[in-house]
């Protein structure tokens, strides 16, 4: 299959980005980055710059890949991440619009390549259960109940990719921390800790200079993982109830 | 203090104020749309000869009661409050998305009104020009006391509904407010149930029924608010 | 020259618990005075760094990715086993660890193997207080499922994520730490690398991969956890960066790299399918529990199905040929993972391959949609359900047991496996070898530990499944925060090192000199061209069957590959700047050396064990023949020079608690 791709090229963070045209041969069984591999390899035969784009597991599991593709973060295909987007979904012929995952808080280091180290912050900030090695006490102490350790799970499927702050209209970061708030509010061991988690995440989420939610519902609608704003709720409540209520001081 | 001024400044905590605020007016909407109704003939009753008694004896009791004066300051305040905490949350989201956009926009969401969403902002503050014209037309009208005087039982009030039905002779100023209310219909649809999960009432058993109930509303409200000058344009 | 494990005498049992309790510690008014960098942020790195960290060390951590939560480790998806007996099937330390030396083709020590054993019980508790959400029973308990080689259920999971959920763990314990100053985390700073001082470990030289930028660290120690090296052979289930770089830079500053030909290759793999292809994706191996493996009994039908015009679902039942069942009724389809991907070669070099490439198995789900359907009919009080129904029901139960694999398989293939039998193939999955390490987890080079992946210790020459995530977090968690201290003992009065002096400078310009010699050579050919054909070399002489002949061959290959490589590479870019092709050509380049060495590697072990299959030496049936009386050693190589023949370094296997018996799964 024959395809146009117009594809964003940026020499670096300050520099000023524009769109380029390629042509490129592909296979409709190709995945998506085995695709711009074949643009690269050609490039670099023509000794030009191949095209940066970030990538590492191509197997849907790792949150390093991520582009837009026709105005959506990972493509059009629900609950698929980029790498996982095989060629097989576009038509012969088709134009190919490709950017980078856009906000604020993601600064473009090269064409396709965007730091996302703002989401390591926020999870530093509170993003964990205070364990050390060595303290935990027999694994099967504490019962949990099946379904909620299912929907912990759920929440915790999260890949740390960015899709849904890329698609956030408002560049928030709401699904991504409730994801986390969530993941660990629901079981017994989070617990403990879940008032300051809420404060200390929003917080810095907050900091990081990310936008406000308004409920859009875009970063469910574009998560590869299937991450619902039932999570984001939940982080409402949480911080509601720990604003509320707490008396620690962050 | 410090703990709540903290929490007001945080994204979440502005959120809230948005949804309270917002929570409030939705409330307010229908008091004022039941008391409009009775701008309406067949609702009103009113006895032969005194076309808008029910509506100025209403509008007069509104007026004068110290509770409802409480609660209307309450109001005016939601308002302002409501348009500025928008005005802010536009303002840090569009520099948080900034200013390089996407060359291809594709609005997919999981669930809500798409267009009524992301346009909260823009639909807002139309609602908000409506309201100051609203407010100008009629209830400045009376406060300045421009309003003519009826008399009820030996009692004076108001004559708010000679000056709607004035208004409503005017074929632009009814299609201006027959938008209006489209536009707060969208506001309302994506606000309802916004308001609920900003406060994190969300449940699957639940949620259907609040997003039910809200497009219900937003459906309803606005449109009984519409029926009203047409009706009179038309009719009457 | 023979290498001294430093395995504690005394008796199994009691080696690990009483060499802990009479280990030199470091004081903590002394931990902060002590740096320790520890290079990767997997399983291994991260539970290390994390843990040194609350002890009180000074850690500086290194990642190439974006994010220490990138780590390759994040892709495990069967599980994790612990000899928790939670199953109440017969488990016990003893069980499991007598499962992994056998499993590991008794080419493990067995000190090692035994501590490993011993701690997998306390990654579970460790994991379970991180919040890591494994599956449970509606009681509330942690669920076990059973995987290969074993009798027992002692794997937990977290869905077909339990990779995901354990690294997750380790990097929010290392977030804290981060977010608590004990570690500093240096993001895509890559080790090209290593100082010693006096013959210590002392720090690392790391690329800033977005400044390009060369920068120079200091420490009292220096922790790898980088990973293994099965990128070699360009397809793979690996991760698009895993490389050997960080480890293969101390192989040239004198450490020792252990068994490099144990490679492992994993059976469940979705086959390739062209040749642009530049990875393969593993199917778990829990599928196994459920999936039957076969391949049609006549070539008509074999060949009628790579043509198309029949699917899986035309063979009938007696057409059909359950090798792993058939050859192996004890374990049926799960056995060991080296077994049965010879087994699936085996079934396709005779011609019964079932893709258009010839080499494909189909793994058949029908028989496991037909018992979850009846036992889920039953349960549902249905008794007369028809059979379109069980069908249906049999498919819920196994969509809630593999789902995200199932739909992982269609997304790649395109084809809907409840309707057609999944096609797979081996891949090269693991590495068994890697740096050698005594007891400590210390190389031969003091100061230099090895942890996870890319030492050679637990696995012997097969590892078996959902033991690398287990190996990984010992590791990082209970073993090397203790033994790290033996060294750090003596270290105590060692005033910090500079990153100034003559040492570290002469390493950073050698490094400087590397990097511009590859982006010199200006030549015609991409890096990923030359990776393509290295591995193919690789996959062809030195993959799942070998002979003497093929690996001097390739030997040749790899040399006049690796002159290829310096004469005609092109690197398009600067230095000093984002450039993952620059990235990708000191890899290619360190893939290039390591290559070879295991071509040796292999060509020395003059016998089959586990993953390493030497046609020359197997059973009537097929099966690895094994060498004890000559070949029950490690193989430390030594690397000598530049085309030189690499010294050979033995420690040899005593096994005093296990007979040495043959392999058998029949």
């Amino acid at each position: 299959m024959k395809l146009t791709l117009k594809i964003w090229r940026q020499k670096g963070p300050k520099e000023r980005g524009r769109f380029e045209t390629y042509q490129v041969e592909a296979n409709p069984h190709m995945s998506f980055l085995e695709m711009l591999d074949v643009l690269n390899e050609e490039l670099i035969a023509k000794k030009e710059e191949p095209v940066v784009f970030e990538h590492d597991c191509r197997e849907g599991i790792c949150g390093t890949c991520g582009m837009v593709i026709n105005g959506e973060p990972h493509g059009p295909l629900p609950g698929t991440t980029t790498c996982q987007l095989h060629m097989r979904h576009f038509r012969d012929g088709e134009t190919i619009v490709i950017e980078p995952f856009r906000a604020s808080a993601f600064p473009v280091m090269k064409d396709l390549g965007v730091d996302r180290s703002a989401m390591d912050r926020i999870i530093q900030a509170g993003g964990y259960i205070s364990v050390n090695t060595g303290a935990a006490q027999d694994a099967n102490a504490i019962p949990i109940d099946k379904d909620t350790a299912s929907q912990s799970f759920d929440a915790a499927a999260c890949i740390g990719c960015g899709a849904c702050i890329a698609a956030c209209p408002n560049a928030s970061a709401m699904l991504f921390v409730s994801a986390k708030v969530s993941h660990l509010a629901l079981l017994p061991q989070g617990k403990v800790e879940a008032k300051h988690r809420a404060q200390a995440m929003v917080k810095q989420m907050d900091l990081e200079g990310f936008g406000m939610c308004s409920n859009i519902t875009a970063c469910e609608a574009e998560c590869p993982k299937g991450i619902t704003v039932e999570n984001i709720a939940r982080l409402n409540r949480e911080f509601l109830s720990s604003s509320l209520r707490s008396e620690a001081k962050l | 203090m410090s703990w709540f001024s903290d929490f007001l400044a945080s994204s979440i905590g502005r959120k809230v104020v948005m949804s309270l605020t917002g929570l409030f007016l939705i409330l307010f909407l229908m008091v004022h749309l039941a008391g409009n109704l009775q701008l309406l003939p067949f609702l009103a009753h009113d006895p032969a000869g005194e076309l808008g008694r029910s509506f100025n004896l209403y509008s007069r009791f509104m007026t004068s009661n110290p509770l409802i004066k409480t609660v209307s300051y309450l109001l005016y305040a939601s308002i302002l409050v409501h348009a500025f905490q928008g005005w802010v949350l536009w303002s840090r989201n569009r520099k948080a998305r900034g200013s390089q956009g996407y060359a291809i926009k594709v609005n997919k969401v999981a669930g809500a009104n798409a267009f009524a969403a992301t346009k909260m902002g823009w639909l807002g503050t139309i609602i908000f020009i409506f309201i100051v014209i609203h407010m100008y037309q009629f209830w400045l009208q009376m406060k300045l006391g421009k309003a003519p005087m009826a008399v009820y039982n030996g009692k004076e009030a108001e004559d708010l509904y000679y000056v709607v039905a004035e208004a409503y002779k005017n074929l632009g100023y009814v299609i201006f407010y027959v938008v209006s209310m489209a536009i707060i219909a969208f506001h309302l649809d994506h606000g309802f149930q916004s308001a609920f999960q900003t406060l994190g009432i969300n449940h699957k058993k639940y949620s259907p029924l609040i997003k039910w109930v809200g497009r219900a509303y937003a459906v309803l409200v606005p449109l009984g608010f519409a029926i009203i000058p047409i009706y009179m344009y038309f009719f009457m | 020259m023979s290498l001294d494990s430093k395995t504690p005498a005394g008796p199994l049992a009691e080696k690990w618990t009483r060499y802990r309790g009479t280990m030199n510690l470091v004081a903590p008014n002394n931990k902060r005075r002590i740096d320790i960098i520890v290079v990767g942020s997997g399983l291994a790195g991260a539970s290390a760094a994390a843990s040194l960290g609350e002890m009180g060390y000074n850690v500086k951590c290194f990642t190439f990715h974006d994010s220490p939560r990138r780590a390759h480790s994040i892709a495990a998806q069967g599980g994790i086993n612990a000899a928790k007996n939670y199953a109440n099937d017969g488990d016990s330390v003893y069980r499991l660890f007598y499962d992994t030396i056998k499993g590991g083709d008794y080419r493990s020590r067995e000190g090692n193997v035994y501590r490993l054993a011993e701690v997998s019980r306390n990654i579970i508790d460790q994991a379970v207080a991180q919040g890591v959400p494994f599956a449970r029973d509606y009681g509330g308990m942690l669920d076990n499922r059973s995987f290969g080689g074993v009798q027992v259920s002692r794997t937990f999971y977290a869905r077909g994520q339990t990779g995901q959920q354990l690294l997750l763990g380790a990097y929010q314990a290392l977030s804290r730490q981060i977010a608590l100053g004990t570690v500093e985390m240096y993001n895509r700073h890559e080790m090209l690398d290593l100082v010693l001082v006096d013959g210590k470990a002392r720090g690392i030289i790391a690329r800033n991969l977005v400044t390009g930028k060369l920068e120079r660290f200091a420490a009292h120690a220096v922790v790898l956890g980088t990973g293994g090296y099965g990128n070699v052979f360009y397809l793979s289930t690996n991760a698009m960066m895993c490389n050997v770089t960080a480890a293969w830079r101390t192989v040239r500053r004198g450490a020792y790299m252990a068994n490099p030909c144990f490679t492992q290759i994993h059976p469940t793999c979705i086959p390739q399918s062209g040749e642009y292809q530049s990875k393969l994706t593993l199917m778990s191996e829990s599928l196994r529990n459920d999936g039957r493996v076969w391949v049609p009994k006549t070539h008509e039908d074999a060949q009628a199905i790579r043509e198309g015009r029949k699917t899986g679902n035309d063979i009938a039942e007696e057409d059909r040929d359950y090798f792993l069942e058939r050859r192996y009724p004890a374990f049926g389809n799960l056995v060991p993972r080296d077994v049965a991907s010879r087994a699936a070669k085996v079934a396709c070099d005779e011609g019964l391959g079932v893709a258009p490439t010839g080499l494909a198995v189909f793994m058949d789900f029908t028989a496991a949609f037909e018992r979850y359907g009846k036992s889920k009919a039953n349960s549902m009080g249905i008794h007369d359900a028809s059979p379109a129904k069980v069908r249906e029901l049999g498919e819920a139960v196994v969509s809630e047991k593999y789902g995200n694999l199932f739909e992982m398989y269609e997304k790649i293939t395109g084809e809907n496996p409840y309707k057609l039998p999944m096609k797979i193939y081996p891949a090269v999955h693991y590495t068994m070898g890697g740096l050698w390490v005594d007891y400590n987890l210390e190389t031969n080079i003091p100061g230099l530990f090895a942890t996870g992946e890319c030492n050679f210790s637990d696995h012997g020459a097969n590892r078996l499944g959902a033991s690398a995530l287990m190996q990984g977090l010992a590791d990082g968690y209970f073993v090397l925060p203790y033994t790290i201290g033996q060294f750090l003992s003596n270290e105590i009065r060692t005033p910090k090192f500079s990153p100034d002096s003559k040492e570290f400078l002469e390493a950073e310009a050698a490094t400087r000199e590397r990097l511009e010699g590859l982006m010199n050579i200006k030549g015609s050919q991409s890096v990923e061209s030359f990776h393509r054909r290295l591995g193919k070399i690789m996959w062809e002489y030195c993959g799942m069957a070998r002979n003497a002949e093929g690996l001097t061959k390739a030997r040749t290959m790899i040399q006049a590959l690796r002159e290829e490589f310096y004469k005609d590479l092109f690197v398009p870019g600067s230095l000093e700047e984002y450039n993952p092709e620059l990235e990708k050509a000191h890899r290619v380049a360190d893939f290039l050396e390591l290559g070879e060495l295991m071509v040796i590697d292999a060509l020395n072990r003059q016998e089959s064990c586990g993953g390493h299959f030497r046609e020359e030496y197997q059973t009537p049936e097929g099966e690895a023949l094994r060498d004890d009386e000559n070949f029950a050693y490690v193989a430390a190589w030594e690397y000598t020079g530049w085309d030189k023949d690499p010294a050979l370094h033995k420690e040899e296997l005593t096994f005093e608690n296990v007979e040495l018996k043959t392999r058998s799964y029949k």
